[in-house]
């Protein structure tokens, strides 16, 4: 109950800025560059997603751990971000799912965690000059210069090949639905279980989750698959996953996608959507802050409907970079970025955002159906 | 897709006085949407009767047209005006049920009026239970358990598939009237009883009791293409059982998953599109078992509500503006945010702090109410504050509530009993039972050791609200005790972690020993450099640069978003507006009226107009009113944190009632340059002694008077001055205690209800000037000019509190030499007291003598009304003479003489006060009120009743029983109904003096006399119009059922013979010509 008693911490910017609250989850340092989150809801999905690795989040809604932890809302089997910071870290949750406080499930899983800092002028900070990277630490006897000097000495998210480290180690099947009775029916239906391939970049789980309850039988595998050994397995159709980092760096799921667009179907998600730009000979670019929360607009051009999605990444797709093949077929409707691809002539398609949700809104559940069409009809 | 091209001509309906319920909120809406639709160029034609609303001011629509807002006078406009659409979604529950009024009257269909914002299918499929209950049912959503009930015989039968406990919801009312939970069949049937004769279809829903779940509301936004999108989820504090607008709420929710979340997000849109609703904004409710997560649907609104108008200030997102341009084809994504200026509306807004809102009760004025909060809706106002934590919005809204608090703890006269005497099982019927005060009774507990399991049991609340209350109390006892070594032993980290979970200068100074004003708490804090930072309230927590200053206060941040500090960036001169904090009886939307125009009067001038209140529902706190726009308490602390971080040119404190002016001496004290009339004028004006010494300095009477500090005086000076007298103590304000006594048994009486007198605090005991006229004067002035806005002399005589009793502007029977000298003194008090901005004076005139009962040097209740009769602004003149402009600069014209008849009625919350007594008295009692306007004052008085809620009969029978003082009286008026062709019906005494001046009468039993009696007539509405004035002297017992039981009965009861006589008047007006309607803009071009 009492808060008092948590360890003084300082967040330690690049820019030299130091400021001082409280720790909670692990008791250890840690480095990471700074995105903001601006979910409401969710923070358990974000704290499990591999999306975040080498990144330390900052959430904005002040109150984070309220309902707790539960073992449904897993995205992943554990934490991947170097650090959490937020307003006011709940001290005792409340929710009849709840099986484990926030701070316990940090310090169980080495994450450190830091509270009582002003997250808006964090927020600020990052919108104006872009994502940065901070240092977490209960050290309190170093000086506050000696650890911005640690933190400009570590290395960049950029420089990383965090795929690498997130993806699975074995191929393995996945046929776990929505494992929690909080989840809408199932976006789709596929008739006689087609058979898909998924590429584990550092895939969430609801992604699969979202797939095996479409009907899909679906094979999870290590990033650095050759497509050969994807072949092989004759599969119905590709799924090219969400994950870490810069997709440029990624050239050997680019060049393995390069050879499955042309066989199978293919759709990407997030930097899935990302590789198979740069498949068609687009290129990425790193946004300053990028978008990560639950509340972005994306237009779906055909239709002109505005969808609400769920989104984390912090680059995209430069639209001047497609080739014609390349049709955008959605775009963010608040600052024209890149949403979603297909290509004109292949059975391939992606988008940036997060269909899955986990956390975020369902409304783009629709783009599981739709892969489960287009596999339907590339069988007949 | 722009807007649609086949529309020109829209007309709007306004949701009509303020009742609980249905506050400015919709004013609030029907602005936003009066400018966002003119901006497109439509024709905009406005109904309503409120006079105190900005959407009624003439520039804010084509035609206003201030009439009662019914079915039949509607057609009458529609008639006239010939609009392509109506748009029915923005004035509560009164303007949809009327818009579906005249779909069913087939008016709409006459005249090709396409309804807009909602079609009637969907309105009936959302308000109808059954309808309701079945779409969701199609869509997979439950509901709870339940049948619908036409008669009695029905909801018995339904009781019994449903069980007790269960609740009770009537069909097409607002604000729950009617409803409420029987734990027994006497409740039950005594409910049902009550919610189906409320009900406008004699419909109620018997339903399965949920009553302890978790409540939760989404406020969904939908356009013609289904682009959806929830603008704010709430979650209620106290959990379901009671009303929403008696809930704590709080935004956004805070105890779900995102699992759950996002499910109820889509129930909410799946209603939406089940219901209907494709070009406007709704409310769904939701109720969660806390044990297993189950999803209950309550209802929804489909319409703006009062948790549109919280949405809208929690987030930033203007949902009633957003819904109007919906209503006429435009959709989401192609209007923009108008917050960020560089996003679209099409988004969900996520915020970065904590909003909490804490509703305002009145129940000191209604002390034989039945004070249980239920399902239908008691409070009659509200505070909403931000913080960075909910620790921290919970203490800013305690404070900002003006009901004594200063915040969650050091509550004065609490916790209820010395936490160490405790009865922790006496405690617990406080926790169980919902009422104004389960909050402070929540820290007693926990103060007496309660732990936060226990008070969970007892209330139900979610575990983690109390587990932050359970921190602050925790916080306390550390604050008690270091503060208890002096306040100099508060260190900087200490005190600013205090402050950082709300703790306000006064909490901290009650912890220090000694007499530590809050000033001195101030002072060593800003000295540790301790001071809020402010930071934007901008849809997107920060993810984009806000264009729009809307401002809120937090002591835990490090980084402020006001921008270029000292002066505007403009390098214009900074005015602050102070509003009004809360509704509450006796100040409403009269003062943020006044407050709105200050602001706009100034922004015209050419300074940057800043304006700071707490008021959600308020015209005042659109970020669009003001240049910059803080939500912050009206105190010393809040307000002064905000000066010393403008440093404005002036601040305004006349403009929002008593709250601002209260705040007065201490912040010119504390070098807040204060503009206006000067705060020692203001307190001459209420100082009794002061102003007793300045009227006989300019020869104006007042009646005789007294002060007691103790029975004896009190005795004695009421035989110096004579019976009946006027009693109240000295320091309360808006009638609060005072009685008229008519001797000395009704003395004693008083003083032994109200013992709080002393020689600091006298009693104030005044001649009662019985019979005597009451005028109001409404005065601007410069410092040395003054002009008169108006002379409204009151219907009720002397007696009455002014903003209980019905006025005409001009005068009625007023002689024009009394109207000269009531005019000419009010000038010369004045310009005696400097007044520089806004007067209000009182007068009572008996025989021809003119007695001044009280003066305020301030904005008046009835300046709004005025503005509106002359058709000149007050208050926005009044705010250019306190920046130094003069009458003749702002132009001013008197107009004492006016060509038509303008009558202010008050409405009454009696329907929600059931067996509360509706005579009226010193004491005000009234929520709101209407404006009748019309050539002739018996049309005008009758338009005014008519506004006001009462279905005036055109035949029928009416019940006269009337006190003996008054039998003489009114046996003309009473011939008169008869030759109107009415049939009387009286008791006893009225009855035998009706005969014996050859009055046919139909004589009917009293109560005691025998069935069926007087009560019986009204349960069964035989009677139309019941006409009873109490005894002054003693209560008679009948009196008292009679007028509650017409209440409940929706028959009009008239207490008074002024009111009666006008009435008649207005009957017979009626009943020779029907009713016209005219708008205000042709009433003021005759005005030349």
């Amino acid at each position: 109950m009492n808060k008092t008693a948590r360890p003084p911490a300082r967040l330690v910017l690049e820019d030299g800025t130091v400021l001082h609250g409280f720790g909670f989850g692990a008791d250890a340092d840690s480095i990471g560059e700074l995105v903001f989150n601006t979910s409401m809801t969710g923070y358990q999905e974000i704290l499990t997603d591999p999306s975040y690795r080498g990144q330390t989040v900052l959430l904005t809604q002040p109150h984070i751990g309220n309902y707790g932890v539960n073992s449904e809302d897993e995205e992943s089997a554990k934490l991947w971000l170097s650090g959490l910071v937020v307003r006011e870290a709940c001290v005792r949750a409340s929710n009849f799912r709840s099986a484990t406080e926030l701070s316990d499930y940090l310090a169980q899983h080495g994450v450190p965690g830091i509270d009582g800092v002003d997250t808006r002028m964090l927020t600020r900070r990052v919108r104006d000059h872009g994502e940065q990277r901070v240092l977490i630490t209960r050290d309190v006897s170093t000086p506050d210069a000696a650890l911005v000097e640690r933190v400009r000495s570590a290395p960049r998210v950029a420089d990383v090949d965090h795929v690498q480290k997130v993806t699975t180690e074995t191929t393995y099947r996945w046929d776990r639905g929505y494992e929690s009775v909080f989840n809408p029916p199932a976006p789709g239906a596929a008739k006689d279980r087609p058979r898909i391939v998924a590429y584990d970049f550092g895939a969430k789980r609801n992604i699969l989750r979202s797939l095996a309850v479409c009907g899909l039988d679906v094979t999870v595998v290590p990033a650095l698959t050759p497509a050969a050994a994807v072949l092989e397995m004759k599969p119905d159709g590709v799924f090219l996953s969400n994950g870490p980092g810069d997709p440029a760096i990624c050239s050997y799921a680019i060049e393995s996608a390069k050879v499955l667009v042309q066989k199978l179907p293919v759709f990407g998600i997030c930097l899935g959507h990302q590789i198979l730009s740069h498949v068609f000979g687009g290129k990425t670019y790193k946004m300053k802050f990028g978008h990560h929360g639950g509340n972005q607009p994306v237009i779906d051009l055909l239709t002109e409907k505005v969808e609400i999605t769920s989104q984390n990444h912090s680059y995209a797709v430069d639209p001047k970079s497609l080739p014609d093949a390349v049709e955008i077929t959605h775009k963010n409707l608040n600052d024209d970025t890149v949403e979603g691809l297909r290509h004109k002539e292949l059975p391939v398609f992606s988008v940036q955002y997060h269909p899955e949700a986990a956390p975020g809104p369902h409304d783009a559940l629709y783009l599981f159906r739709r892969f489960v069409e287009l596999l339907e009809a590339g069988k007949c | 897709m722009p807007r649609r091209q086949d529309l020109h001509s829209i007309l709007i309906l306004g949701s009509g006085p303020i009742v609980i319920g249905q506050a400015c909120e919709f004013d609030y809406s029907g602005v936003q949407a009066c400018k966002a639709l003119r901006a497109d160029g439509f024709r905009i034609v406005l109904i309503n009767s409120n006079p105190a609303t900005i959407m009624t001011d003439p520039e804010m629509a084509d035609r206003t047209y201030i009439e009662p807002i019914t079915p039949e006078v509607v057609a009458k406009i529609i008639e006239k005006e010939r609009p392509d659409a109506i748009l029915p979604t923005l004035g509560g529950q009164t303007a949809l049920n009327c818009a579906m009024q005249l779909h069913d009257m087939g008016v709409l269909e006459k005249f090709g009026v396409e309804m807009i914002g909602a079609k009637p299918a969907s309105i009936t499929k959302a308000e109808g239970r059954l309808e309701f209950r079945d779409a969701m049912e199609a869509i997979g959503l439950e509901c709870a358990r339940s049948r619908l009930a036409y008669s009695m015989s029905e909801a018995r039968a339904a009781l019994d598939e449903i069980g007790l406990p269960c609740v009770i919801r009537p069909g097409f009312t607002m604000g729950g009237s009617g409803g409420g939970i029987a734990y027994n069949l006497e409740e039950f049937e005594e409910i049902c009883g009550r919610g189906l004769s409320m009900s406008l279809n004699s419909e109620v829903l018997v339903e399965e009791s949920i009553v302890g779940w978790k409540e939760y509301e989404l406020e969904v936004v939908r356009d013609k293409k289904d682009n959806v999108i929830i603008v704010c989820s709430i979650e209620n504090f106290d959990p379901m059982g009671v009303h929403t607008g008696d809930s704590i709420t709080i935004a956004p929710a805070q105890t779900l998953s995102d699992r759950e979340y996002q499910l109820m997000r889509d129930a909410a849109i799946a209603c939406l599109r089940e219901i209907g609703v494709d070009t406007g904004g709704s409310n769904v409710q939701f109720a969660i078992n806390p044990r297993d997560g189950r999803m209950i649907v309550i209802e929804m609104n489909p319409r703006v509500s009062r948790s549109s108008a919280l949405a809208s200030k929690a987030t930033g997102f203007p949902i009633a503006k957003i819904a109007a341009k919906l209503a006429v084809g435009y959709t989401l994504d192609e209007l923009d945010n108008d917050i960020t200026k560089i996003t679209k509306a099409c988004f969900e807004p996520t915020i970065d702090y904590c909003v909490v809102k804490f509703p305002r009760w009145a129940f000191e004025k209604f002390p034989t109410a039945d004070s249980v909060l239920t399902t239908q809706m008691k409070s009659v106002g509200e505070v909403m504050a931000i913080g960075s934590t909910f620790k921290e919005a919970m203490q800013k809204a305690l404070r900002g509530l003006e009901t004594g608090r200063n915040g969650f703890g050091n509550v004065p006269g609490k916790p209820h009993c010395k936490p160490e005497e405790c009865d922790l099982e006496s405690i617990r019927p406080h926790l169980v039972t919902p009422r104004a005060d389960r909050i402070d009774w929540v820290r007693t507990a926990m103060l007496a050791g309660m732990t936060v399991e226990k008070v969970q049991e007892a209330t139900n609340m979610d575990p983690w609200f109390l587990d932050q209350l359970a921190e602050l109390i925790h916080h306390e006892k550390e604050l008690a005790e270091r503060a208890g070594r002096g306040l100099d032993q508060l260190d900087a980290a200490f005190l600013r972690r205090t402050k950082a979970i709300g703790y306000s200068d006064r909490q901290i100074a009650a912890a220090c020993p000694g007499k530590v004003t809050e000033w001195a708490v101030r002072d060593h804090r800003k000295r540790l450099g301790i001071v809020p930072v402010y930071k934007r309230v901008d849809t997107c927590a920060g993810e984009y640069p806000s264009a729009t200053p809307y401002l809120y206060s937090t002591y835990a941040g490090s980084e402020d978003e006001v921008d270029t500090p000292g002066k505007a960036p403009t390098g214009k001169q900074r005015v602050i507006v102070l509003g009004g904090g809360p509704n509450r009886i006796g100040q409403g939307i009269e003062f943020d009226y006044c407050c709105v125009h200050a602001a706009l009067a100034l922004r015209e001038l050419g300074y940057e107009t800043v304006m700071v209140n707490s008021n959600p529902e308020t015209v005042s706190t659109d970020f669009d009113t003001s240049d910059m726009l803080f939500f912050e308490p009206l105190t010393h602390e809040d307000v002064m944190n905000v000066i010393d971080r403008l440093q404005p040119h002036g601040v305004i404190v006349q403009f929002g009632g008593q709250t601002p002016l209260n705040l007065a001496r201490g912040l010119r004290d504390h070098g807040a340059p204060l503009v206006g009339t000067s705060v020692d004028s203001i307190d001459a004006a209420e100082d009794r002694e002061l102003f007793s010494a300045l009227i006989t300095r300019l020869g104006i009477d007042q009646p005789p008077n007294g002060m007691a500090a103790n029975a004896e005086q009190a005795l004695a000076a009421a035989e110096r001055i004579g019976y009946p007298v006027l009693v109240r103590p000295s320091f309360v304000l808006g009638g609060r205690a005072m009685e008229v006594v008519y001797d000395r048994a009704g003395l004693e009486s008083y003083m032994e209800r109200h013992r709080a007198f002393s020689e600091e605090r006298p009693l104030l005991v005044d001649k009662f000037l019985d019979a005597a006229i009451e005028v109001d004067v409404d005065a601007i002035a410069d410092g040395e000019n003054v002009a008169i806005g108006g002379i409204m002399e009151h219907i009720e005589e002397a007696g009455i509190h002014s903003g209980d009793s019905s006025c005409s502007l001009p005068p009625y029977t007023l002689t024009e030499g009394l109207a000269a000298e009531i005019a000419e003194k009010t000038r010369r008090l004045a310009k005696e007291l400097r007044v520089v901005g806004l007067m209000n004076v009182q007068w009572a005139v008996r025989g021809p003598k003119v007695y001044i009962l009280e003066a305020n040097p301030r904005a008046s209740r009835t300046v709004p009304f005025v503005s509106k009769a002359i058709g000149q602004p007050l208050a926005k003149m009044a705010a250019r003479t306190m920046l130094g402009e003069t009458l003749q600069d702002v132009g001013i014209q008197e107009r004492l003489d006016l060509p038509f008849f303008c009558i202010k009625a008050p409405v009454f919350p009696f329907n929600k006060f059931l067996g509360v007594d509706t005579v009226l008295g010193p004491e005000m009692k009234s929520t709101g009120e209407v404006m009748g306007i019309d050539k002739r004052f018996g049309t005008a008085f009758a338009k005014a009743m008519v506004g006001a809620g009462n279905s005036l009969p055109t035949e029928g029978k009416v019940f006269v029983s009337v006190r003996d003082e008054d039998k003489r009286l009114i046996l003309p008026l009473i011939d008169r109904l008869h030759g109107l062709g009415f049939s009387i019906v009286a008791t006893g005494g009225t009855a035998k003096a009706l005969e014996n001046a050859g009055i046919p009468v139909q004589r009917v039993f009293k109560i005691h006399e025998g069935r069926p009696h007087v009560l019986d007539m009204l349960v069964n509405r035989e009677v139309r119009l019941v006409i009873n004035t109490p005894s002054g002297r003693r209560e008679r017992s009948d009196d008292r059922l009679i007028r509650s039981s017409a209440v409940t009965q929706r028959i009009p009861c008239i207490t008074t013979l002024a009111a009666a006589s006008a009435t008649i008047q207005g009957l017979e007006a009626w009943l020779k010509k029907p009713l016209e309607v005219c708008p205000l803009q042709e009433y003021h071009a005759q005005l030349g």
